[in-house]
C-alpha cells in the first residue's frame, strides 16, 4: 500500500496532553461513584515475624468503619498472588492477599479496614492492636544462600527458588585459551519504582446482573482480568478491568497485587463499590523494586583483545514472594550477556533467593540494563588489563554489518545493526581524540579526567510468543463508522507513552482520514478484544504493527466494495489519501463515502459482509534489537563537564 | 498518607493565637508554612487535637529595619528573605542561606520562625541566626521574652520555647560592613537539608580578624557557635596557616554527632573541619 505521510514522522501536538494538563482526565482517584466505601490496609511493619494474634474490636467499632478484614477472612476464598513465569524446578510460595499467621516483608497487607472515608479508615487501622513475635530477617541475598540463614518459607527448606542456567559455547574451552581472565565482582542495587501516580483499584461489584468492574492503574487490565477473575473464582467475561488514565508504570503495573483481587472481593462481601489508593509510603513498601542482583562477571580473552567467552555466576534477589514476573527478570540478564560483542561462548549461572523484603520484578528495562551494566563494565576492566582503548576493544569485538542477522551464544538472533556506524559518529561528535589529549594533558598537572564509553544493544518489541508466559503478540481492531470517523481499539495500554496520538497518526496517513476523526481506545477490557498490554517497549512496535494490518484488512475490504461501486475490478484502483482512483470512468470515491456504503449495505456485492471493521492479532516473529553509544568526558571542578554524545537508532 | 483528626483555627492576632495555646495546652500545635509539620502529622508520628495556623495574623510577617536593627517576622519566607534587596546589602548571609533551603516550593511555604522553632539538627537557619547573634522574641500570656540565638537550640528539634509561647520576630544587629560573611552547606541529595552547614561572620580590619562568629549545623544534635575556632581567629591576622589551625577545632563544641545513611558521625566532622574553614576563606574573599 502507498500513502501519503502527513503525520508520521512529523511533529504533531499529543492528543492526550490538553486533558492531562488541564487535570481534567481521569486517573483511578478521579472515578466517583455513588456510596463508595474506602479502604485503608494495615501493613506489616516487621519484615519477619509470627503474627500470635489481632485485636480488631476497637477497630471495628470506630465511627464509620463498616467492615475490618485479615487473613483469615480470605483464606480459602480469595487465591493466591499470581506468578506467570515458569521456571524448571521454580518453587512458588503461596502469596495470600492478607498474611497468614506471618509476615515475611515490611509492608506486607495484614488488615483491611473498610469506612465511610479514608479518614475514618485510616484512623481505625490504628487502633487495630498486632502482637507479633520478630524473627531472624534476611535482607542480604548473598546471606540468604549461607548454612546459617533463617528460612522464609519452611516448607522449602531453603532460601533457593531456583537455579538457572544459561549460554552456549564451550565456556571451559574458551578459559583455557584464554591469555588473561578478567573478572569483577559487581552490584545491581535495588530500587523502588516511583510512578507520579501511585497505584489504586476501585472496585464495583453488581450482586444481580453478577458482573464486576474493577478499575486498576495497570500497564495490563486483560492479563489483570484473566487473573483476578481467577483469583476470585468469577467467570473471566463477567469482570470488566479498566484502565483509566494511568500516570506511569515503568514494568511497576505489570503485575497482579494483592489489592485488586482483595478490592473485588471486599466489594463483593459488601455489594457496594470500594476503592483503595496507594499512598507514596505504600508505593516504597509495596509495589515491586527492581534490579537487586549481585554477581561475578568473568572475561576470558585474548591479548590482542579478542573475546572468547564470558562467565556471569549471580546471586538475584526475588524478595519475599514471587509477583507475577520475578523470576523471569534475572533470565533477561541471561539473555543480553553478549551485549553488542562476539563472545563465542557465554554461561549465566544464577540462582534466585527468597529475601524479607518486596518482591522485585520488571522495572525499567527488566534484567536488561543489568546486562548492559555488567558487560559495559567488564569491557572497561578488560581495556585496563590489556592497555588497550576501551573503544579500539569495542570496535574490535562488534559484528560487522555483513554479519546481520547475528547470532549470539544467549541464543538471539539480531536482525540488524551497524555498531561502528554508531559508535563513530559518538567519537566524531564528542571529539574523542581531543578529549584524549586533554585528558594527558590534565593528568600531567594532575587533575582527572573521566572519560567514558558505552556501546550497547537492547532488545525490545516484546515479543514473539514463545518468550512470555501469556503470549507476547498484539491485537488492534479498527471500526470505520457509518460517518467516516475512526474508532481504534487497541490492546496495549498506554500509561503516558502516547498512543493515542503516534496510533491516530498511523490510521490518518494509511486511511487518508484527518487524525481527528480518529479515536484510540485502550485500556477497557469490555470494550477491547483481548490485548496483551504495555511494556518491553512494545506499544508501538507490536501494538501499532497490528494496527498496521488490521488496517490493511480495512482498506482491503473497503477496496472491494469501491470496485462494485465504481463499476470497475479491484486491481485497477489505487488507494491514495482516502480515495479509491483509477476506474476508467476517472470516477473515484471516498473511505468515508464506502463507509456510508458499507453500512447502508443498499448497494454491496451478493458476497459481501456489510460493516466496515477488521481485526488483527499480530505476532512478531522476532524481539527488536535497537542499539547506541554513549560517550562522556567528566572531569572535575570546572573541566570539560559533560562533554560527549549520544547516538542510539531505535 | 492521612492526618489525624484535628479542629483548625485561624487566629487573626498573637493574642488570640495565645489565648488558644493556653485554652489547648499540650494537645495543640501551630503551624506556619507547614513544611515540616505537615509530613510529622502525615506521618502520624505526631496527632496534635488542634493546628492554631498563624499564616493570618497580620504584622508576622514582613523584614524591617529599626535603625541598626533588622526585624524579621516569625512567618516570613525564605523565599522573601533570599530575594530581598535590602538584606542582600544589610545582611547577606541572610539571604545566602535562605537561598539555598530546600528547593523553591519549600522556599515559598517555609517560614524562617517555623525553621527554627522545629530545631531539626539538619536545618540551615540554626546556623545563620548563631553566626548573626540574633535574639529570638517569643510571647506568652502576658509576656514577652527575648531569647539569644546561643540559649535558643536546646536539643535534637527542641528549641527553648515553651508549648504556650509564640515566636514573634527575629532581630539582628546589622553587621559591619563591608561584609564578610559565608554559608556554605553539603546538602542531602534528596532533600537539600545540611548533612553539615557551616555560618561565618567576620569583621576584618587591616587583614586582623576584629570579629567572628561560626555556627555550625548538621553534625550534633542541635546547632551550635564553634567558639574554639573563633577564638583562634579573633586578633590575629588571617594568614592561611590561621585559618586551618583554626578550622581544625570546629568540631570541638560537638560532644555528639549525627550519624545516619548520608554521613557518618566521624565523615560529618571531618565536613565541619573542612567547611569551615572554605566557609572562613569565602568570608574574607568577599569582604
Ligand atoms: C522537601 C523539603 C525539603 C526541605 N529542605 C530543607 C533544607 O534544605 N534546609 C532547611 O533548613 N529546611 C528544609 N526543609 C524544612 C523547611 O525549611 C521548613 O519549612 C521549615 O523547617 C519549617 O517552617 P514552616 O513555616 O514550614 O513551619 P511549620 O511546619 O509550620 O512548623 C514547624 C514547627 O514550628 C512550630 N512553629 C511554627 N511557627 C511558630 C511560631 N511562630 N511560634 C512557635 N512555634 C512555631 C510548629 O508548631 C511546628 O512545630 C525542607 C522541607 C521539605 C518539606
Amino acid at each position: 500500500m502507498s500513502f501519503l505521510a502527513k503525520y508520521i514522522g512529523q511533529k504533531v501536538r499529543r492528543t492526550e496532553d490538553p486533558r492531562l494538563i488541564q487535570g481534567i482526565g481521569h486517573y483511578v482517584d478521579d472515578i466517583k461513584l455513588a456510596d463508595t466505601l474506602h479502604v485503608v490496609i494495615l501493613r506489616s511493619t516487621h519484615a519477619h515475624a509470627k503474627i500470635n494474634s489481632i485485636d480488631l474490636e476497637a477497630a471495628k467499632s470506630s465511627p464509620g468503619v463498616v467492615a475490618v478484614y485479615t487473613g483469615k477472612d480470605v483464606e480459602g476464598r480469595v487465591g493466591f498472588v499470581p506468578c506467570a513465569a515458569a521456571l524448571p524446578d521454580l518453587k512458588v510460595p503461596k502469596y495470600p492477599v492478607l498474611a497468614q499467621g506471618k509476615v515475611i516483608f515490611v509492608g506486607q497487607p495484614v488488615a483491611a479496614i473498610v469506612a465511610t472515608d479514608k479518614y475514618k479508615a485510616r484512623d481505625a487501622a490504628d487502633l487495630i492492636d498486632i502482637d507479633y513475635d520478630p524473627l531472624d530477617v534476611v535482607t542480604d541475598p548473598e546471606a540468604a544462600v549461607q548454612a546459617d540463614s533463617s528460612v522464609i518459607h519452611e516448607e522449602f527448606g531453603t532460601n533457593i527458588a531456583f537455579h538457572h542456567s544459561a549460554g552456549t559455547g564451550d565456556i571451559e574451552a574458551a578459559f583455557k585459551q584464554a591469555d588473561r581472565i578478567v573478572s569483577e565482582k559487581l552490584y545491581h542495587q535495588r530500587l523502588a519504582p516511583v510512578a507520579l501516580e501511585p497505584r489504586g483499584v476501585l472496585a464495583h461489584y453488581l450482586p444481580g446482573e453478577q458482573q464486576m468492574t474493577l478499575w486498576s492503574s495497570t500497564q495490563i487490565p486483560h492479563l489483570m482480568r484473566t487473573q483476578v477473575a481467577l483469583m476470585l473464582g468469577i467467570n473471566e467475561n463477567r469482570l470488566r478491568v479498566i484502565a483509566p488514565e494511568v500516570g506511569g508504570g515503568f514494568g511497576s503495573k505489570l503485575n497482579v497485587y494483592a489489592e485488586e483481587a482483595l478490592l473485588g472481593w471486599i466489594s463483593m462481601q459488601l455489594k457496594k463499590p470500594v476503592k483503595w489508593i496507594e499512598s507514596r509510603r505504600e508505593n516504597m513498601t509495596s509495589t515491586i523494586h527492581g534490579r537487586s542482583q549481585s554477581g561475578t562477571v568473568e572475561m576470558a580473552v585474548k591479548n590482542d583483545g579478542t573475546l572468547l567467552g564470558l562467565k556471569y555466576q549471580v546471586i538475584a534477589d526475588m524478595g519475599a514472594y514471587l509477583q507475577l514476573l520475578t523470576p523471569a527478570i534475572p533470565t533477561l540478564t541471561g539473555l543480553m550477556l553478549s551485549g553488542c560483542y562476539k563472545i563465542p561462548a557465554i554461561s549465566m549461572q544464577c540462582t534466585g533467593v527468597f529475601t524479607n523484603r518486596m518482591s522485585t520484578d520488571a522495572y525499567r528495562g527488566a534484567g536488561r540494563p543489568e546486562a548492559t551494566y555488567l558487560v559495559e563494565r567488564i569491557m572497561d576492566c578488560v581495556a585496563l588489563e590489556l592497555k588497550m582503548d576501551p573503544v579500539e576493544l569495542r570496535r574490535k569485538n562488534f559484528p560487522k554489518p555483513e554479519e546481520f542477522p547475528f547470532a549470539t551464544a544467549t541464543g538471539l538472533f539480531y536482525d540488524s545493526g551497524d555498531y561502528e556506524k554508531s559508535l563513530a559518529r559518538a567519537l566524531e561528535m564528542s571529539d574523542y581524540q581531543k578529549l584524549r589529549a586533554e585528558q594527558s594533558e590534565a593528568r600531567k598537572q594532575g587533575r582527572y579526567l573521566g572519560i567514558g564509553v558505552s556501546t550497547y544493544v537492547e532488545i525490545c518489541a516484546m515479543g514473539p510468543s514463545i518468550a512470555l508466559p501469556a503470549g507476547g503478540w498484539e491485537s488492534a481492531t479498527v471500526r470505520v463508522e457509518p460517518t467516516g470517523k475512526v474508532t481504534v481499539m487497541t490492546g496495549i495500554s498506554p500509561h503516558g507513552q502516547g498512543e493515542e496520538t503516534s496510533f491516530a497518526q498511523i490510521v490518518g496517513d494509511m486511511l487518508g482520514v484527518d487524525m481527528d476523526d480518529v479515536l484510540v481506545i485502550h485500556g477497557d477490557t469490555s470494550i477491547v478484544q483481548y490485548g496483551i498490554g504495555t511494556f518491553g517497549s512494545r506499544g508501538l512496535a507490536v501494538g501499532g504493527a497490528a494496527l498496521a494490518c488490521a488496517l490493511d484488512k480495512v482498506v482491503a475490504k473497503a477496496r472491494k466494495l469501491a470496485a462494485h461501486i465504481l463499476q470497475t475490478d479491484e486491481s485497477s484502483l489505487t488507494f491514495e489519501n482516502g480515495r479509491f482512483v483509477g476506474a476508467p470512468n476517472d470516477s473515484s470515491i471516498t473511505i468515508q463515502e464506502i463507509a456510508q456504503a458499507a453500512h447502508t449495505a443498499h448497494n454491496i456485492p451478493p458476497d459481501f459482509e456489510p460493516g466496515l471493521v477488521a481485526t488483527h492479532f499480530f505476532e512478531p516473529k522476532n524481539f527488536t534489537f535497537p542499539f547506541g553509544s554513549h560517550l562522556r568526558g567528566r572531569g572535575r571542578q570546572g573541566d570539560r563537564r559533560g562533554q560527549g554524545a549520544s547516538i542510539y537508532r531505535r | 498518607m492521612i492526618t489525624g483528626n484535628f479542629d483548625y483555627f485561624a487566629p487573626s492576632n498573637v493574642e488570640e493565637a495565645i489565648k488558644l495555646l493556653n485554652e489547648y495546652g499540650d494537645d495543640c500545635k501551630i503551624i506556619s508554612g507547614g513544611h515540616s509539620l505537615v509530613p510529622v502529622l502525615k506521618l502520624r508520628l505526631a496527632s496534635p487535637a488542634v493546628l492554631i495556623d498563624i499564616g493570618r495574623i497580620k504584622g508576622l510577617k514582613g523584614i524591617s529595619f529599626e535603625g541598626g536593627t533588622i526585624v524579621i517576622g516569625t512567618n516570613t519566607t525564605h523565599a522573601e528573605i533570599a530575594r530581598s534587596a535590602e538584606l542582600k546589602k544589610h545582611c547577606p548571609l541572610l539571604v545566602e542561606t535562605a537561598g539555598q533551603i530546600g528547593d523553591q516550593q519549600v522556599r515559598n511555604r517555609g517560614t524562617i520562625g517555623g525553621s527554627l522553632t522545629h530545631a531539626d539538627p539538619a536545618a540551615d537557619w540554626p546556623a545563620a541566626v548563631l553566626a548573626l547573634d540574633a535574639d529570638i522574641i517569643v510571647k506568652g500570656k502576658g509576656s514577652v521574652r527575648t531569647i539569644k540565638a546561643t540559649d535558643f537550640f536546646v536539643d535534637i528539634m527542641t528549641s527553648a520555647v515553651k508549648s504556650n509561647e509564640i515566636v514573634t520576630e527575629i532581630r539582628i544587629t546589622k553587621p559591619a560592613q563591608p561584609q564578610a560573611a559565608a554559608y556554605l552547606k553539603v546538602p542531602q541529595a534528596a532533600s537539600g537539608f545540611a548533612v553539615v552547614g557551616v555560618a561565618a561572620q567576620l569583621t576584618l580590619k587591616d587583614g586582623r580578624c576584629e570579629k567572628v562568629a561560626i555556627g555550625i549545623t548538621g553534625l550534633g544534635p542541635k546547632a551550635y557557635r564553634a567558639s574554639t575556632s573563633e577564638n583562634a581567629l579573633i586578633g590575629n591576622t588571617l594568614d592561611a596557616a590561621t585559618i586551618s589551625a583554626a578550622a581544625e577545632k570546629a568540631d570541638t563544641e560537638a560532644v555528639d554527632t549525627m550519624e545516619d545513611i548520608h554521613a557518618s558521625g566521624e565523615f560529618r566532622r571531618n565536613l565541619t573541619r573542612v567547611y569551615t574553614k572554605r566557609a572562613i576563606m569565602a568570608a574574607m574573599s568577599r569582604a
